[in-house]
């Protein structure tokens, strides 16, 4: 297997079981409903490493499957729109602004993180509303999202550290410009 | 005109060329960053043409989802997640089911005698049911008699019966002076007559029962519209019934009339219109030539439980009266 089959294949293993342990075991200790969004932190850990372009294209594939598997109840399509803008934006962020291994600091990962899951549960809420899917008011809404983001937040250090350093093992020698 | 030349060409004109500063043109794998100098295009950053072409999925994939094409895919991510996340939720159900551990022996102790007490709450009011069917028949009929007759009622309930070895006739009610029920008023059922109030106390009355011995309700017959007077045998059962003695004893009435009470409307003690019972027989005393008109009372006596006493419009008490028109006020 190439190193890249095997890098995709270790990434949509870790979606999966993010996926599994979001849907299956977080619900027991969700805060008002809201759960960590650990598809997203993936999605974010995998930008991070390998750029925007893989990213973009990780965050729509694992918005697809977020939008197919049960207890899923809304248009497919919508996280993956969301999903695809969180690798787009999680990929803008620069590797030289770390240190000599490519490592960005720890705090530009958590702002990284914070911004990411503003966009991302945003963008769904907003593409919710123009679908006229979800009865949610604005309040409410901003209330998942400010939720949502504190769960992100804390659950990043316990994700993204091995996550990141997995991907960077895995990643496909390339000859730097 | 050598001044009007084109600049020299040649090696000459290389070594000139090069001091010029060269035009910033970003082309094939270069482009500019924000400094405005060129620089290598980072392999990794995302393609615009990649980024429209995803959005424009997510916009197609929510389009197809508005058909049913989309309903394959989701019942095969169903057949592969589902039982994938029974099996997480199983392995994670011993962590997950933590909290529950540090309840302690008391709070369950306390919550099985909450759930036993409301067991037997419910067992209660479930043995009741019939019980409480019937209650509500006889407050039905006793609006309903309230809007035939016309009187303002208050609602008791008969909670004692006097012995048999006094020989008289009488029944407590628990609706006392606090409720507007004074001595010489009219008890009535959802039937028909009951008696009259004796005395009152704050909280209960003395009904003498127009079944007893003593009680004489003045009484016209139906039909004819002759008056008599309705006596009391002393007996409770439907056998014993009551002595209608009219005044003209030349009239005999019909078996199956009515008999009701005779009055000036609201006087004591018995007001007009209250039924009291049907004609069953009447019989012929040799020795006085008199008749005695057997009458039937409505009222089963053995079996009283709400009754209403007749109260003047307007009384305020205790309890809601039933008003003239049926309403509960």
């Amino acid at each position: 297997m190439t190193q890249g089959g095997l890098r995709g294949a270790v990434v949509a293993l870790l979606v999966v079981v993010a996926l599994l342990l979001q849907v299956s075991v977080f619900d027991h200790v969700a805060w008002d409903g809201v759960v960590p969004d650990l598809v997203l932190l993936v999605v974010v850990a995998g930008a991070l490493v390998s750029g925007g372009q893989f990213g973009m294209v990780l965050g729509f594939c694992a918005g697809v499957l977020l939008d197919v598997v049960p207890p899923a109840d809304h248009t497919v399509g919508r996280w993956a729109l969301a999903l695809l803008l969180v690798g787009y934006v999680a990929g803008q962020v620069r590797p030289e602004s770390g240190d000599q291994r490519g490592r960005p600091p720890a705090m530009t990962v958590v702002a990284t993180v914070a911004g990411c899951s503003f966009v991302g549960t945003s963008v769904f809420a907003l593409s919710g509303l123009l679908l006229h899917e979800d009865g949610a008011g604005t309040g409410s809404m901003l209330q998942v999202v400010g939720i949502g983001l504190v769960w992100d937040v804390l659950l990043t250090p316990l994700v993204l550290p091995w996550t990141m350093a997995l991907l960077r093992r895995l990643q496909p020698e390339r000859v730097r410009a | 005109m050598a001044l009007l030349s084109p600049p020299p060409r040649g090696s000459l004109g290389k070594s000139l060329g090069t001091l010029a500063p060269r035009t910033a043109q970003p082309f094939g794998s270069e482009g500019l960053n924000r400094r405005g100098s060129l620089q290598p295009k980072d392999p990794r950053s995302p393609k615009r043409s990649t980024l429209v072409a995803l959005i424009l999925a997510s916009a197609t994939l929510a389009t197809l989802d508005q058909t049913p094409v989309l309903d394959p895919v989701r019942s095969i991510a169903g057949d592969v997640f589902g039982p994938a996340e029974s099996a997480v939720s199983t392995v994670a159900r011993p962590f997950t089911d933590i909290p529950g551990w540090f309840d302690s022996r008391d709070k369950l102790r306390g919550d099985i005698a909450d759930l036993k007490t409301q067991n037997a709450e419910l067992r209660r009011q479930l043995r009741a049911t019939d019980f409480g069917r019937n209650r509500l028949e006889e407050y039905d009929g006793l609006t309903r008699s309230a809007e035939t007759l016309g009187y303002t009622l208050v609602p008791a309930r008969v909670v004692a019966y006097g012995e048999a070895q006094s020989f008289t006739r009488t029944v407590t009610i628990d609706a006392g002076t606090d409720a507007g029920v004074t001595a010489d008023m009219t008890v009535v059922a959802a039937d028909g007559l009951v008696g009259r109030v004796l005395r009152a106390t704050r909280t209960s009355a003395t009904v003498l029962l127009i079944a007893d011995a003593s009680s004489v309700v003045g009484g016209r017959v139906g039909s004819s519209m002759q008056v008599g007077f309705v006596h009391g045998t002393g007996g409770l059962s439907a056998q014993d019934g009551l002595d209608l003695e009219l005044v003209d004893q030349s009239v005999a009435p019909v078996k199956g009339d009515t008999v009701v009470t005779w009055g000036d409307g609201q006087a004591a003690p018995y007001v007009a219109g209250v039924p009291i019972g049907k004609v069953t027989g009447v019989f012929a005393s040799v020795r006085d030539s008199s008749r005695t008109v057997r009458v039937q009372p409505y009222v089963d006596f053995g079996a009283l439980d709400v009754v209403g006493v007749v109260v003047p419009a307007g009384t305020k008490g205790d309890r809601a009266v039933i008003g003239p028109d049926g309403k509960l006020g």
